[in-house]
């Protein structure tokens, strides 16, 4: 049997996804995201800290298309790296760490994720608008 | 059966393994992680309510002394997390050693200088004495 054509383990292109490992690598993925936007963070307060003109230059990118897209990708990293890490420290205590526990907190985190997202747009419009 | 401990008396009491380094890193990710719970809720909401605020507003609402702790408190805790995160993330993924080293120092520092910048940002604002 030759064993050269074996598929290495895991090997992505075959390898079923399941929720646990993709929540795994997103947790991953979102901390990136986030360290990212931090720079934003700093950029928005330096600029405050500056004067009105750069203040004004920092409003107007965060209010384009390309701004608002980044706060959005920002929060949704935000919600999804908060309610995961929560996850996480829970499982830093030693419990919830069996199979069904692990999706039952999975699908809670992708819930809460949502709505927090979605809460924090509708109450971001609602400030906007009035 | 008696377990005969491999270790000596002062290298458990010191409690470091090969790579003579305890927890902190661990233990600080979570502290961090802890604190980035409130903070990061607190930052989410506050800005939410300074949407479309002016440059004035935001220097007068960050005058406060709530906010301004606050964002130091953000800060420190954001970079502190980032850098450890990131670290772990290129330990990981980047095997030759030069680079690696050079990575992780670049991530440290930059972390460092970023959360300086933010923290005097916040700071001339509270204390008034930029323009």
């Amino acid at each position: 049997m030759r064993s050269a054509n074996r598929p290495l383990s895991p090997h992505l292109q075959i390898y079923r996804w399941q929720l646990t490992s993709v929540l795994s690598i997103l947790h991953r993925a979102a901390g990136v995201v986030l360290s990212a936007g931090a720079i934003l963070l700093v950029w928005w307060l330096v600029a405050a800290a500056s004067g009105p003109d750069a203040y004004n230059g920092v409003a107007d990118f965060l209010g384009s298309w390309l701004g608002i897209l980044l706060l959005f990708g920002w929060t949704l990293s935000l919600f999804y790296h908060l309610c995961n890490g929560i996850r996480h420290l829970v499982w830093d205590t030693g419990h919830g760490l069996d199979l069904k526990s692990t999706y039952v907190g999975g699908w809670l985190v992708v819930g809460g994720t949502a709505a927090l997202t979605l809460i924090a747009w509708i109450a971001g419009i609602a400030s906007w608008a009035s | 059966m008696a377990v005969t401990p491999l270790r000596s008396p002062l290298g458990r009491a010191i409690g470091l393994g090969s790579a003579k380094e305890g927890v902190e890193h661990w233990w600080l990710q979570r502290i961090t992680a802890v604190a980035l719970v409130p903070l990061s809720l607190w930052f989410v909401i506050a800005i939410i309510r300074l949407v479309g605020a002016d440059s004035d507003s935001v220097r007068d609402w960050v005058g406060n002394p709530l906010p301004a702790t606050m964002l130091v408190l953000l800060l420190i805790a954001t970079f502190y997390h980032a850098s450890l995160g990131l670290q772990v993330v290129i330990e990981d993924y980047i095997h030759a050693e030069l680079t690696k080293l050079g990575l992780v120092i670049i991530v440290r520092l930059g972390c460092v200088a970023l959360a300086v910048a933010g923290m005097f940002a916040v700071l001339s604002m509270a204390v008034g004495t930029s323009s």
